[in-house]
């Protein structure tokens, strides 16, 4: 799997969330492109990451 | 042969610049030839835009807008004064790209923010003593009447919601986020890209401190959103936003914006 450029192997299929959570995303202050497609937050907790995915994670910090 | 001069079709017989200049106005006015002021005499070509401003006369409403206009680039102002840009919050960034915007001139703006000007916001956010306690929409809409009296200035004095992203900036071509908390500027990037299609999005993260203002950059992270900033230094106890760098990233986005509404997609 792509991830901000970088190329990830999967162990087995993860769920979204879950990868965020390993890798200390806070869903509340992110923005996820999957495969050129918006992920609404309310799926986040539904899709099964593969391999063949292409994922852009943006992150927010404050200040403005 | 046939010019443009201040705005209005006109026949003279005139072959350089400061010979129209001579023959409509004063020695001392400024020249401005196809949007950049001369101070060399130049030789005209038909089609030439020419305006010749009087220093320190203040001109008629109608004649106000082609001397703007004249120092625009030819071409790029048509295609501004079409633009309709909407800016979510008028803090430091908001208020900042407000202005930036509305100097280009832009022709529709739809400022958002629920907030009223307070003591704590004059430290980086373009407002004045006078405005202290007057909503922001205000207060800029003011400014922006000052600046620019030809744009069409929209306001909503409300707090953005998952629930109402759609219905306030449908129908603009560019939402820019402006907000301060991380949390609000996820959930209006989320809701903006997942319900407005095609919508194009430049928002902000990374400005506060006095870090070196060569890391604030912007990059285009997703195919319909630009992030301008160093996505790094975020505002904190011990790190407070400060005028230079919140002006700095301002610009980035205005620019971004500038670019997005010439048809110019790469950053």
């Amino acid at each position: 799997m792509r991830v901000n450029g970088k190329e990830i192997t999967l162990s087995s299929n993860h769920k979204l969330l879950d990868f965020l959570e390993i890798n200390q995303y806070d869903p509340q202050k992110i923005a996820i492109e999957r495969n050129g497609e918006i992920v609404p937050k309310s799926a986040y907790h539904q899709v099964i990451l593969d391999n063949e995915d292409r994922l852009e994670i943006v992150s927010f910090v404050g200040g403005g | 042969m046939e010019l443009l001069i201040n705005g209005k079709k006109m026949e003279l017989n005139c072959d350089t610049a400061f010979e129209v200049r001579d023959c409509i106005g004063k020695p001392q006015d400024i020249v401005i030839l196809n949007g950049f002021q001369i101070e060399e005499n130049c030789r005209l070509k038909e089609n030439d835009s020419i305006a010749v401003i009087g220093k320190g006369r203040l001109p008629k409403r109608e004649e106000l807008e082609s001397m703007m206009v004249a120092r625009h680039t030819p071409r790029v102002h048509e295609q501004l004064k079409k633009g309709k840009v909407a800016i979510a919050g008028l803090g430091g960034l908001g208020s900042n790209i407000a202005v930036m915007l509305a100097r280009i001139g832009v022709g529709q703006l739809l400022l958002v923010d629920f907030d009223v000007v307070e003591p704590s916001n004059l430290n980086r956010q373009n407002y004045y003593v006078s405005h202290l306690g007057m909503p922001k929409t205000e207060a800029l809409k003011i400014q922006i009447a000052e600046i620019n009296p030809f744009i069409k200035i929209d306001v909503r004095k409300k707090k953005v919601s998952e629930a109402n992203v759609k219905e306030i900036f449908s129908g603009y071509d560019i939402v820019c986020e402006a907000f301060d908390k991380a949390e609000m500027k996820s959930m209006l990037v989320n809701t903006a890209l997942a319900e407005l299609k095609g919508i194009k999005i430049v928002s902000a993260s990374g400005m506060a401190g006095y870090d070196s203002g060569n890391r604030i950059k912007t990059t285009r992270v997703m195919k319909n959103l630009y992030l301008c900033g160093d996505l790094e230094n975020s505002a904190e106890v011990g790190r407070g936003l400060m005028a230079p760098r919140v002006q700095i990233c301002a610009g980035h986005q205005a620019n971004m914006i500038l670019r997005l509404l010439l048809g110019i997609e790469e950053v």
